[in-house]
């Protein structure tokens, strides 16, 4: 083939996959999880913490292992950041998890990827559906600009958790926010859907590589309300149940399809 | 827009970027640097350390909630992890660049376009062999700035790379709020319509601040 007869099959290609990523051959994503659905049986959980707000918490999942994330106010937002424990400059990548999905909008049947073309989190249960990926959590000049003082936030509070396990600021990598409704309008201005929060609502984030976590309970930057109405949230770590082969999350798409073929061929000892 | 344009004549450099390979050099406060996208639909791919202490450096996310808008453009203030303007767009001929589709990498080629891409150049690859002049390493890559590439995300969600609307000659100056390593990566990508499925070179050019 010539130069221009690759280019022509390459953009042929990018077209198909785009199709199936979004247009009327795309696979449907199931339903979102019912508020009182997917309880989590006795026997299954490893630990349990609540989080007042403003604080951050570290959770160190196994591969396999589940985190619920529980906002139970409804008035909370959670940001989280991690590493893979194998080698900690593998982590969550955001920009990858948006474009490898042709979508900003993360919900149950989704993953989360890290910069490594593998599956970090995979979204197995989700009440919500309105979570951030392209806005990042609050910072001291955020808090700032928006409530005239300095607070608790995000960005400090990554900080003091990557310390503790010897990273650094260098090694904080953009976040996700659940329960954060920010959408763009036609002109790509963000906007806040407040009454898409829910008490009750929640995330159930399967770990698909041996994974340190950091969550964080602060206000996210958009959320008009003031962190004086920020509620605590509970964190459940508990054995997530084994995915079987039609796994929604395993099977949303070809890409995702690789990624996981990718992500198991580590866990099988053949990888870089 | 776009007033008291510098002279080309008066650079204190001009350098082509071949296609496909990275560049770096350190912007000093006050200086402007020009990116020309000589043949157009080329997207550039580019990160900024703060020179002083490279740890603080450009945050896609923390631009985007300062500007509270998703696009960079003219007047987009480029801003650091740690809540300070590195840099400010100061003149766009173009008027679409990308910075929440991060750079494309050997591993997530595989991923999107399937395994066969796997041994074509990426960004990533660039910016991990540039950034090593200044001692800092693939942890230090985060998401960039993608000059030139067109990314519309709907009010759905849906985000897509699609074809670029920068012409031959388009250009985007950027001004230096604080002395930053500015690194670029000229992007390799032949998968998906970033760069017109034809990655070609572009011109950078840096102008000392005008003097009173």
């Amino acid at each position: 083939m010539n130069r221009q007869e690759i280019a022509d099959a390459n953009r042929r290609r990018y077209e198909e996959l785009r199709a199936a990523g979004q247009g009327s051959t795309a696979k449907a994503l199931p339903a979102p999880t019912a508020l009182d659905g997917a309880p989590v049986a006795a026997g299954a959980v490893i630990a349990r913490e609540v989080v007042p707000y403003g604080w951050y918490h570290t959770v160190r999942l196994k591969r396999g292992e589940a985190l619920r994330i529980v906002d139970d106010t409804g008035r909370s937002s959670v940001s989280l950041i991690g590493w893979c424990a194998h080698d900690t400059s593998e982590r969550i990548n955001c920009a990858d998890t948006v474009k490898v999905q042709w979508s900003a909008v993360l919900s149950k049947g989704r993953v989360i990827l890290t910069d490594m073309g593998r599956v970090f989190l995979s979204v197995i249960e989700d009440t919500s559906g309105a979570h951030d990926l392209l806005m990042g959590g609050s910072t001291a000049a955020s808090t700032l600009a928006v409530y005239g003082e300095v607070g608790r936030n995000t960005h400090d509070n990554f900080l003091a958790a990557a310390s503790k396990l010897g990273l650094s600021l260098a090694d904080i990598p953009p976040c996700v926010t659940f329960f954060a409704p920010v959408s763009l309008d036609k002109e790509g201005r963000f906007v806040w859907t407040a009454a898409r929060k829910r008490a009750g609502d929640f995330v159930d984030l399967r770990a698909e590589a041996d994974l340190l976590l950091v969550v964080s309970n602060c206000a996210h930057p958009l959320d008009p309300a003031r962190p004086a109405a920020g509620g605590a949230v509970t964190l459940l770590h508990h054995r997530a149940p084994v995915p079987a082969a039609d796994d929604p999350c395993r099977t949303t798409s070809p890409e995702i399809a690789r990624a996981f073929v990718f992500t198991d061929r580590l866990h099988a000892g053949d990888g870089p | 827009m776009n007033q008291l344009l510098p002279d080309p004549a008066d650079a204190v450099y001009v350098h082509d970027v071949p296609a496909e390979r990275p560049w770096s050099k350190i912007l000093k406060r006050g200086q402007t640097l020009r990116l020309i996208d000589t043949e157009g639909q080329q997207a550039v791919d580019a990160l900024l350390y703060c020179a002083e202490n490279p740890a603080e450096r450009y945050s896609a996310q923390d631009t985007l909630r300062v500007q509270g808008s998703a696009y960079v453009g003219l007047g987009t203030r480029l801003i650091s992890n740690k809540g300070r303007v590195m840099a400010e767009v100061t003149a766009d001929s173009c008027g679409q660049h990308d910075t929440s589709a991060g750079c494309c990498a050997c591993e997530s080629n595989a991923v999107r376009f399937g395994e066969e891409t796997k041994y074509q150049h990426a960004c990533r690859e660039n910016f991990i062999l540039e950034l090593s002049r200044y001692g800092l390493a693939k942890r230090d890559i985060v998401s960039n700035l993608n000059f030139f590439m067109n990314v519309p995300i709907e009010p759905s969600g849906e985000f897509t790379v699609v074809d670029g609307i920068s012409a031959p000659g388009n250009y985007v100056d950027v001004t230096a709020e604080m002395d930053v390593i500015f690194v670029i990566s000229n992007c390799p990508q032949i998968n998906n319509p970033c760069n017109g499925f034809n990655p070609t070179p572009v011109r950078v050019l840096i102008w000392d601040p005008p003097t009173a």
